[in-house]
C-alpha cells in the first residue's frame, strides 16, 4: 500500500515495534524530542534525497510551524491537532513563498538563497511582535486532543507525537514511491531530459518544496506543544545546519536514514550538552568525517553491506 | 553647498536631508567594504575550485583574532598584521586544502559545501572554547584615531581607512586575475583544467594558491573589522549570509561583479537606515529577492 518492498517492511514495522516499548524504558520526553526531530529530517531528506536540492533554511519552515502552533494554543486555546495543522499549514504557506524563489536557481545557488531567505524570516521573527522576539512564546499549555483527551501527561503526549510521526513517515514514503515521486527522481537524475519529456519541473520541485516545508511545520508545531515554548532558536541557521547534519549523518536519500540521525544526533546533544562549545566542534567533526569517508551516512552504509535499499 | 546639504524632503513620512543620506551612504562604504572582500574570496574560489566556502565567514573571524593574537602574544602591532594575519591564515588555507578539500574535487559540488560547512562549525567551536562569546576589545592604531570633517558630516579616521584600504586590495586583486600573465593562467585552468595542465601548469599548486588568496582576502577583511566589532567567534556568522546573498545578486561569474556589488549593497544598506532604519538589516535580502524576480542569473551572472 505504501510500497515498501520487504526488507523495507520489516525494518518499519521493528521501527513501529520499538515506538510502542521505548516510553516504558527511555524518558518520554527525550523521545518526543528524538520523534520531532526525526519528522523534521525526513521532510528535509525528501528535498536533498528525493529531488536533490539542498536547502539550507529549512528552520524557517520549522519554526514559523512552531511559533504559530505556539501562539494559536496559547492564546486561542485551540484543539492540540488544530494547532499541530495550522503549524503545518504555515510551513507549507512559508514554502510556497519562499521556494517560489529558490528553485529559479539549483545547485548550490539554491542552497545559499534558502540560506538568506530563511536568514530574512529570522530577521522578520526578531521584530515582529507576536513573537515575543528574544523571549519567545512561553509557557505554552499543551491544551486536549479533539476537545476530550487531555495532554498534560507524558505518555498521552508521546502516543500523539508516536502518531503524527508515523503518519508524516507514511506520508513520505507515499510521496516518494508515487508517479509523482518517480518524476522527482527523475528531475535528480538529469533534469534536461525530464524538460524534454514535457514534464514542467520547475513545477513538480515547487509541489515538492512545499510539502517538505508543510511537514517540516508540522514539526515544528508539535515540538512547540511537547516543549510548551518556541524561540528563536527554531527559525535561526543553527537548526538548518542541525537537520542538514541529521539527514547526513543517517544517510541522504534513505527511508530511514534520517530517522537513524535523529537518533544519533539528539543523543549526542543530550550528553554533550554538559560541554558547552564542543557540541558544535562534534558536529562539524561528523560533517567532515561523513563528507570524506562516510557519504552513504549509517543507514546507507548498512544497507550496502547487507545489499538491501533501506 | 550648506544649503544644498540641509535640503530635506519627506519620504514615507520620515524628514529626509540630503547631508543625512551623503553622511550613511559614506558609511554604508565600510559594510561593503567587507562584503567586497568576502564576496570576492568567494568568487575567485568558487571560480577555480567549484566549492562556495562555507568555512569563509569563520575564515574572516581568524583573521581578526590572528590580528589580535600577534598583538597580544608578540606584541606586533596593526600594520605588520595587516600584512601577517592574512599570510597565516591563507597558510591555514591553503592546508586545508591540501589536506581536506582537495579529497572533493571529483563529488558532487554539494559535498564541498557540507565539508566547509563543517569545517566552520570547527573552527568555530575552538575559538569559542578558549576565548569566550563575549568579544575581545582591539584598539584602533593611534595614526588612525581622530576624525574628519568631509562637510556633511564627520568621518572616523579609522573608518575612511577600512574603505582605502578595501578598494585598494580589490583593485590589486583584479588587475592581478585581469591583466597578469598569473591571472592569465588562472582564468585558462578554471575554464579547461586540463588543457592547461597538457600545458606543463601545475594545477593542483594553482588551486591550493588560488584557496590560500581567497582566504587571505577574508582574513584581510577580518583584520579590517577587528578594530570596528570585537573580535569575537561569531563575527562571521553576521556577515556570512549577508555575504551569500551579495553572492547570488552578483552572480559569481566576474570579479569585477563582486567588488562593485559588495560595495554598491554597503550603500543601498547605508541609505535605508535613513529612509526606514528597520529594514536596515534586510534590504540586502529583499534586493536578492527582486534580483532572482528580475534576473535569476544575478546581475553579472554567466549563464548556468
Amino acid at each position: 500500500m505504501f510500497g515498501f518492498s520487504r526488507p523495507q517492511l520489516i525494518a518499519f514495522l521493528a521501527m513501529v515495534a520499538l515506538l510502542a516499548i521505548c516510553p516504558f524504558v527511555l524518558y518520554p520526553v527525550f523521545l518526543m524530542r528524538v520523534l520531532c526531530t526525526a519528522l523534521f529530517a525526513c521532510a528535509f531528506n525528501l528535498m536533498i534525497g528525493y529531488v536533490g536540492l539542498l536547502s539550507f533554511g529549512h528552520a524557517a519552515f520549522f519554526g514559523m510551524g512552531s511559533y504559530v502552533a505556539a501562539w494559536t494554543m496559547k492564546f486561542w486555546h485551540v484543539d492540540a491537532a488544530i494547532a499541530i495543522i495550522l503549524g503545518g499549514l504555515t510551513g507549507g504557506v512559508f514554502g510556497l513563498a519562499l521556494g517560489y524563489l529558490a528553485i529559479r536557481r539549483s545547485g548550490i545557488y539554491f542552497a545559499m538563497i534558502t540560506l538568506a531567505l530563511s536568514q530574512m524570516v529570522y530577521f522578520f521573527c526578531l521584530e515582529a511582535p507576536f513573537t515575543g522576539g528574544e523571549d519567545g512564546i512561553q509557557q505554552v499549555p499543551r491544551g486536549t486532543l479533539f476537545g476530550f483527551i487531555s495532554l498534560e501527561n507524558d505518555m498521552t503526549m508521546y502516543w500523539l507525537v508516536a502518531g503524527v510521526f508515523i503518519a508524516g513517515f507514511l506520508t513520505i514514503h507515499r510521496i516518494i514511491h508515487s508517479p509523482f515521486g518517480q518524476v522527482l527522481k527523475g528531475i535528480r537524475e538529469n533534469e534536461p531530459r525530464a524538460t524534454s519529456l514535457g514534464y514542467r519541473t520547475d513545477d513538480y520541485k515547487l509541489i515538492a518544496f512545499v510539502l517538505s516545508c508543510t511537514i517540516a511545520g508540522v514539526a515544528g508545531g508539535t515540538k512547540a506543544l511537547v516543549f510548551g515554548i518556541a524561540t528563536l532558536t527554531d527559525v535561526h541557521n543553527s537548526t538548518s545546519g542541525e537537520v542538514v547534519l541529521t539527514t547526513l549523518l543517517g544517510g541522504l536519500g534513505t527511508v530511514f536514514g534520517p530517522v537513524m540521525g535523529a537518533v544519533v544526533v539528539t543523543s549526542m546533544e543530550n550528553y554533550l550538552a554538559q560541554f558547552g562549545a564542543w557540541v558544535t566542534v562534534t558536529q562539524g567533526a561528523i560533517f567532515v568525517v561523513c563528507v570524506l569517508a562516510f557519504r552513504r551516512g549509517i543507514v546507507g552504509e548498512i544497507g550496502n553491506f547487507l545489499k538491501l535499499k533501506l | 553647498m550648506q544649503a544644498f546639504l540641509s535640503y530635506s524632503f519627506s519620504l514615507f513620512g520620515t524628514p529626509i536631508t540630503v547631508s543625512a543620506l551623503l553622511g550613511q551612504g559614506t558609511l554604508g562604504l565600510i559594510n561593503g567594504s567587507f562584503y567586497a572582500c568576502l564576496s570576492l574570496g568567494l568568487a575567485v574560489i568558487f571560480g577555480m575550485l567549484n566549492i562556495i566556502n562555507f568555512a569563509h565567514g569563520a575564515l574572516f573571524m581568524m583573521g581578526a583574532f590572528a590580528s589580535w593574537m600577534l598583538l597580544n602574544y608578540a606584541g606586533i602591532g596593526y600594520f605588520p598584521a595587516l600584512l601577517l594575519a592574512p599570510l597565516l591564515v591563507g597558510a591555514f588555507g591553503m592546508l586545508l586544502e591540501k589536506t581536506i578539500i582537495s579529497r572533493l574535487y571529483k563529488l558532487d559540488h554539494l559535498y564541498g559545501l557540507l565539508l566547509t560547512f563543517g569545517l566552520a562549525l570547527v573552527i568555530q567551536g575552538l575559538f569559542r572554547n578558549y576565548y569566550g562569546s563575549s568579544g575581545l576589545p582591539y584598539r584602533i592604531p593611534a595614526v588612525l584615531q581622530g576624525a574628519t570633517n568631509l562637510g556633511f558630516m564627520y568621518m572616523p579616521n579609522y573608518r575612511g581607512w577600512v574603505v582605502l584600504a578595501a578598494a585598494i586590495v580589490c583593485f590589486v586583486t583584479w588587475v592581478t586575475i585581469e591583466k597578469t600573465s598569473l591571472g592569465a593562467t588562472l582564468r585558462a585552468a578554471t575554464e579547461n583544467a586540463p588543457l592547461v595542465q597538457a600545458f606543463g601548469v601545475n594545477v593542483p599548486r594553482l588551486i591550493t594558491l588560488t584557496y590560500g588568496g581567497g582566504v587571505a582576502l577574508a582574513a584581510f577583511a577580518g583584520v579590517l573589522a577587528a578594530p570596528i566589532y570585537s573580535v569575537n567567534p561569531n563575527m562571521g556568522d553576521n556577515f556570512i549570509n549577508t555575504v551569500f546573498a551579495v553572492v547570488v545578486i552578483g552572480g559569481m561569474g566576474s570579479i569585477m561583479g563582486s567588488i562593485v556589488t559588495g560595495f554598491g549593497l554597503g550603500v543601498v544598506e547605508g541609505l535605508t537606515k535613513v529612509v526606514y532604519p528597520q529594514a536596515s538589516a534586510t534590504v540586502v535580502f529583499v534586493v536578492m529577492v527582486i534580483v532572482l524576480l528580475t534576473r535569476p542569473r544575478g546581475l553579472f551572472g554567466k549563464a548556468a
